[in-house]
């Protein structure tokens, strides 16, 4: 699937910000991303498997609650830093 | 004869990214390099002494998890720790904790290269060995069976979050350690943190009932006189104090300020040549909050005699509606000859004072929010 990376984290990605991605859940999505850009995941989720609170995880047109989220092959998963004021 | 000039270089953390200032001509000058990590917020940028090389940066933005950059470099390049600072699972019924923030690092002992400390928000005390690349939980400090009750709620005491800081290790003893708690106290471990015990006898707590507690106090800052490491300072939300060890009663130095300006404030340091020389920055402690400079008149005070008296160091500071602002790692010295004082203010400012505060000057401006400063020789 497709996985768009916010410009907050493109700096693990080498600066790509649109990335093929693997896994059936957002947990396995994020999983794939860490074994190639490592450090990444936490940055993302706390020690506890929790989306962090300021990130927005979207499968599809909607916004994935938690990593057990499914994905699907056919699915964009867009990384967002959901964040107002200065 | 020429006199070799003393150069000093500012480490300065701030909400929106780090920078290094560093003097040149006797610290006449400043020239400022930066930003570092443009966008987070960096609550400490500390140098290791031990090798005069390594820089340890805490890291976290609005949006991402905390953690920890090392410069090797002098901030050309940052590597990021391949496991920062983090707590384990939760035992039995008990909430999990996260990590909100690395708050504070401390180089470990000079017999020890590889180690360092991080406290964090909620506070949390961590370990690095290998160079600050891979963080584990100091577990005697964690998962003591007190630590609910000695730290309070995750969510508790300061604004942004409970803190652990003011980590100081005795230059005698790597196994000697001291933490502060912002809604905690102090703490002491003999055993490398293995085990901990509250030191916060004497300390005023007028947010808990009368009378004398073991833990539960607010300190803002302490510090540990390197020459003279049985001398410790702490600024408190409820005043000034020093303890001399082994006593274990900390005296209320603060009781001989000023009526009018008080003894509450955030940051203290000592003239690391003179364990009885010490300087705070006193901001407004009464009404509704405000935590900053008394009567829009800023001043450090600056003691020479243990506390028994202070002396207002105002000079080269406006005289009036200047309402500054500083936090508990806002202040540091730099080990000249005169000695060199330095302030990191929430405005973005650093006011400087060469010649032991009996005078100051603004030598940086228009930086974000500072967090942290700190002052090391030259850097290349």
């Amino acid at each position: 699937m497709r996985v768009l990376i916010p410009t907050l984290l493109d700096r693990y990605t080498e600066g790509e910000r649109e990335l093929q991605g693997a896994g059936g859940t957002v947990g396995e999505v994020l999983a794939d991303l860490e074994a190639r850009f490592p450090g990444i995941r936490f940055r993302l989720v706390d020690e506890h498997d929790r989306i962090r609170k300021h990130i927005h995880v979207f499968v599809g047109r909607e916004l994935a609650p938690d990593l057990a989220s499914p994905v699907r092959a056919e699915d964009t998963v867009k990384i967002v830093g959901a964040l107002s004021g200065g | 004869m020429s006199e070799v000039q003393p150069e000093v270089t500012l480490l300065i953390g701030t909400r929106k990214g780090a920078w290094i200032v560093r003097s040149s001509g006797g610290r006449q000058a400043w020239a400022t390099a930066g930003p570092f990590h443009l966008g987070a917020t960096v609550h400490h940028l500390v140098l290791d002494p031990r090798d005069r090389t390594t820089l340890l940066l805490a890291a976290r933005t609005g949006h991402l998890g905390p953690t920890v950059f090392r410069s090797r470099d002098w901030g050309e390049t940052w590597e990021e720790a391949a496991r920062p600072p983090a707590f384990a699972p939760p035992v039995g019924d008990a909430p999990p904790r996260a990590v909100n923030h690395v708050f504070w690092l401390t180089p470990g002992h000079a017999s020890e290269p590889d180690t360092w400390y991080a406290g964090s928000s909620p506070s949390g005390l961590f370990r690095s060995e290998d160079g600050g690349s891979t963080w584990s939980e100091v577990e005697g400090f964690n998962q003591h069976p007190e630590r609910p009750a000695w730290t309070g709620a995750d969510d508790g005491g300061t604004p942004d979050g409970p803190k652990l800081h003011s980590i100081l290790v005795d230059p005698r003893d790597a196994r000697h350690l001291y933490l502060g708690l912002s809604s905690g106290g102090v703490f002491e471990s003999l055993d490398r943190g293995a085990s901990w015990t509250p030191l916060n006898k004497g300390i005023a707590a007028d947010f808990l009932p009368e009378g004398q507690h073991e833990y539960g106090h607010d300190p803002h800052c302490v510090v540990l006189h390197p020459q003279a490491p049985d001398r410790l300072y702490q600024q408190n939300h409820c005043g000034i104090y020093r303890l001399d060890r082994p006593g274990d009663t900390w005296i209320r130095i603060g009781d001989a300020m000023p009526r009018e300006v008080g003894d509450v404030g955030f940051a203290i340091d000592v003239d690391p040549r003179d364990p009885d020389t010490a300087f705070v920055f006193p901001m407004d402690g009464t009404d509704v909050w405000p935590r900053i400079s008394p009567g829009g008149s800023p001043a450090v005070y600056r003691t020479r005699d243990a506390g028994a008296s202070w002396t207002r160091c105002a000079a080269g500071f406006p005289a009036e509606q200047a309402w500054l602002a500083i936090k508990r790692q806002g202040m540091a010295v730099d080990a000249a000859d005169p000695l060199g004082i330095y302030l990191g203010t929430t405005h973005g400012s650093v006011w400087a004072s060469l010649d032991g505060g009996d005078s100051w000057a603004e030598v940086v401006r228009h930086l974000p929010h500072i967090y942290s400063l700190e002052a090391v020789p030259c850097g290349s």
